[in-house]
């Protein structure tokens, strides 16, 4: 059995962040991701972030995967790639298979599980034709392996995922036959949205696919109109030609690791769901088991980076890497970070439940 | 044939993908760029269906390109059940429709 002091599962933005903080302190650190390469899903948001220089604002999300990569790179900490995590056990011991083959047991002394997340689908009838996709498919094709998967696409959803990615697909030279969106109104921000729009993509809010037509791929779309108690308007339906239907339908946590560790979980509906209870320093109920990203709730890969920054901090002042009062800076630093992310309407809504989550009364509050 | 690469892009450039490589796809040619996924390839050259289900029959294709939801499976070089969305390409892979479980088979001269 192998041994390190720190082991990071998945190695996007949180993940890579923890290990550039947490080998910076002087941390062993191994780095583990089942891609080929590391950055998770930076590599495929090819537009600015919002947000204050210190959050990367109006740089690509794919030059921010590069910065991170150059600042693992230069830390020191060891990037296991092709490896996949199947398992983790008693003494937070993991699992891996590397390159399909190789079988290798890890003892590391603390863990930070930083998965991701996984799309959303939307049932409905032909959802399983050829042409179907999530939107996160659609931008890696489009944006990281240049090929469009069609040419006339509906886009489902109207949150920032939609907005982005249809903007992408028009930029990529794919038409954008409409957006639906079932809510009365439209999810993501208006920056977002008034760039769609005013390339001639209609927003169509209360509707939503009633049905995917075809053979054997996409042919066709039903829409339908929602009532104020989002039921379908019968007489309402009209047809689009499309080849495409991308689903962009939100995310849930990717927790199969957390569950397996057997910790406690809260059912968050403003966080994709279910996600580990954590605390204010990215740790869950079993001690030495860290959190970050979008495992600990759906947001930005902004918040992602902060988060593995605070992991970072945190399981380097365990590892007795950090005194107490250098690890208290630096993690005051990172948290007045996470608060700018956090505000807004939705973001503040965020914030105060990671506090209730974070400082329940000194205890865990479910 | 109609192509669905992106070639030009106003943010990325050019494109500029691995080594140009042919492959093989039930038995046809077509064109690919070395280490890009398989899927890709397939996509680009208008290859929409990959697989059959084992119970109904029914087409499937691409739905996560990442590596999670297996929806893209097909038998790449006599395995079965390749994720084709994360498996690279190399020159000369011959790629097959993969109907049901796709049992390991003998490759087609």
């Amino acid at each position: 059995m192998r041994e390190t002091e720190f082991a990071i599962v998945g190695a996007g933005p949180a993940g890579l962040s923890a290990a550039i903080e947490a080998a910076r302190a002087g941390v062993q650190v191994t780095l583990i991701d089942e891609n080929e390469k590391p950055g998770g899903q930076l590599f495929k948001q090819i537009h600015k972030f919002f947000g204050s220089k210190e959050h990367y604002a109006g740089v690509r999300g794919i030059d921010i995967g590069y910065q991170l990569l150059d600042e693992v790179e230069k830390c020191g900490a060891e990037v296991m790639l092709n490896s996949v995590v199947w398992g983790i056990f008693e003494n937070l011991d993991l699992g891996i298979i590397q390159n399909g083959k190789r079988n290798l047991h890890l003892q590391p002394k603390k863990v930070l599980l930083a998965t991701g997340a996984v799309e959303n689908a939307l049932a409905f009838p032909g959802w399983t034709l050829a042409g179907v996709m999530g939107a996160g498919a659609i931008q890696t094709l489009v944006n990281v392996h240049r090929v469009l998967p069609g040419k006339r696409i509906l886009m489902v959803g109207s949150g920032n995922v939609g907005l982005i990615v249809s903007y992408q697909l028009l930029q990529a030279g794919a038409e954008v036959v409409a957006l639906v969106e079932a809510a009365p109104r439209i999810g993501g921000y208006a920056v977002h949205a008034s760039k769609v729009a005013r390339r001639g993509v209609p927003i169509l809010v209360s509707t939503t696919v009633k049905e995917a037509l075809g053979k054997e791929t996409v042919e066709q779309a039903v829409l339908v109109s929602l009532d104020e108690n989002w039921k379908p308007i019968p007489g309402s339906e009209r047809t689009l030609d499309v080849d495409v239907i991308c689903l962009a339908c939100g995310l849930s946590p990717l927790a199969e690791l957390a569950w397996m560790a057997g910790v406690d979980f809260t059912y968050i509906p403003q966080f994709g769901g279910w996600m580990p209870l954590h605390n204010e320093n990215m740790e869950t109920t079993r001690s030495g088991l860290y959190i970050a990203g979008d495992l600990a709730g759906i947001e930005e890969a902004s918040t992602a980076i902060e988060e593995g920054r605070l992991a970072g901090v945190a399981a380097a002042e365990s590892l007795g890497y950090l005194s107490p009062a250098a690890a208290e800076e630096q993690k005051t630093v990172i948290r007045k970070r996470l608060n700018q992310l956090r505000e807004g309407p939705f973001g503040e809504a965020r914030k105060e439940i990671k506090e209730q989550l974070a400082f329940g009364g000194g205890k865990w509050r479910y | 044939m109609e192509t669905y690469r992106i070639l030009q892009h106003p943010i990325l450039g050019e494109i500029q993908q691995g080594k140009p490589v042919e492959i093989e796809v039930d038995g046809k040619t077509i064109s690919a760029f070395e280490g890009e996924p398989i899927a890709a390839a397939l996509l680009a050259a208008g290859i929409r269906v990959f697989r059959y289900t084992t119970k109904r029959h029914e087409a499937r294709g691409v739905f996560c390109a990442i590596g999670r939801c297996t929806d893209c499976m097909m038998i790449v070089d006599g395995i079965p059940n390749v994720r084709t969305c994360i498996t690279p390409v190399k020159a000369g892979m011959k790629i097959q429709t993969q109907v049901g479980l796709g049992k390991p088979q003998e490759m087609q001269p």
